[in-house]
């Protein structure tokens, strides 16, 4: 791995060795990338059970207005609920939302080619049979006066262990070159 | 399991200094992650943190803020500019010691495909919380990221700066 330079005002520069990475505390376990002609959805199925944390990172695009959703474990009943804070450039919105079959995750996209909605969802003690599973999110999308930032927290009301989850638009496909990476923190 | 969110470079200031860059950033990683914990020298209680990608200085930069006070929640956005985040952090006339948390996502920052999308966290604990998004309008990989105060102050020793880099399998 070539040197990172810092950079200074006063013109002096600096060299880093490399790091050699922790082992296994933060471990990709999957992704997920949508090829040509899109998709529905992007789903990661059979998560083990061996971290005590997930994170899923991602880029998606869609067309104008929709929100991206997220189901676990192939629930789709209405066993969950989800708050939303918004700022759209100009406002701020507050939105909740309680019984519901999926939670709402993320800002709204656009349709702009080459635009994408990006994303951080962290899933705190995804395996733990003795709680409800509280997903948080930070999301945005801005496209040059238009777009959104925002801050999501939802819930998941059952016990059971997280295997599965399943990202995906309220309407509309993934469009290609969305991307979602999962990711394992050993506690 | 690939084991991944490898520490890339970080240099905390001996003494006050200006503008920080990551420079020859290498494109083996799917996302970069910049944390900062950082505090201008500029003469008021807080001051404005820009991030620029590639050094570009063209209006190919934007960003929209959602922001919390104490009192209000707001929100703000910026158009055609030559950075793509503007970060409330503490300043000089802040009380000593405290310093403000900004962490930085760049998403598949070295795809050649894409505009390039960056969200945020700030924490300026003397004044505000905000969330932001920011899109440098270029299908450029992102080799640098610049950090440097609106107002061209310095920023203050102990400010530090770390880069973090995941790959995804």
């Amino acid at each position: 791995m070539s040197p990172i330079l810092q950079t200074l005002a006063n013109g002096s520069a600096y060299g880093y060795r490399s790091f050699a990475a922790a082992a296994g505390d933060f471990e990709s376990i999957a992704t997920v990338s949508v090829g040509s002609g899109g998709s529905a959805s992007a789903e990661f199925t059979s998560i083990p059970s061996t971290y005590q944390h997930l994170e899923i990172r991602w880029i998606a695009k869609a067309g104008s207005g929709t929100r991206l959703r997220l189901q676990i474990n192939t629930d789709t009943a209405t066993n969950y609920s989800t708050h939303l804070l918004l700022g759209d450039g100009s406002g701020v919105a507050a939105i909740g939302a309680a019984n519901e079959a999926k939670i709402a995750i993320s800002a709204a996209t656009s349709g702009t080619s080459g635009v994408f909605c990006a994303g951080v969802v962290s899933v705190l003690d995804y395996k733990d049979t003795n709680k409800y599973k509280t997903v948080r999110t930070l999301s945005g999308i801005d496209n040059n006066g238009s777009g959104e930032v925002a801050l999501n927290s939802g819930a998941w009301r059952s016990t059971s262990a997280v295997t599965s989850l399943k990202f995906y638009w309220d309407s509309g496909n993934l469009d290609q070159y969305s991307s979602f990476a999962l990711y394992g923190i050993k506690g | 399991m690939p084991s991944t969110y490898t520490p890339i470079a970080t240099t905390t200031y001996g003494s006050d200094a200006g503008a920080f860059s990551f420079t020859s950033i290498p494109n083996t990683y799917t996302d970069l992650i910049a944390v900062l914990n950082i505090r201008s020298k500029k003469a008021a209680s807080t001051g404005l943190l820009c991030s620029r990608m590639n050094s570009d200085s063209g209006s190919t930069h934007s960003y929209t803020i959602l922001t919390g006070n104490g009192s209000s929640a707001s929100s703000s956005r910026n158009t055609n500019v030559s950075w793509d985040s503007f970060a409330e952090i503490a300043g000089n006339n802040a009380a000593s010691g405290v310093y403000s948390t900004v962490i930085y996502h760049i998403m598949n920052y070295a795809n050649t495909t894409t505009n390039k999308t960056l969200i945020a966290r700030v924490n300026e604990t003397s004044s505000n919380v905000s969330a932001q998004v920011g899109l440098w309008r270029s299908t450029s990989a992102m080799t640098s990221l610049q950090f440097f105060d609106y107002d061209g102050a310095n920023f203050a020793a102990g400010s530090s700066f770390t880069l973090y880099g995941v790959k995804s399998a």
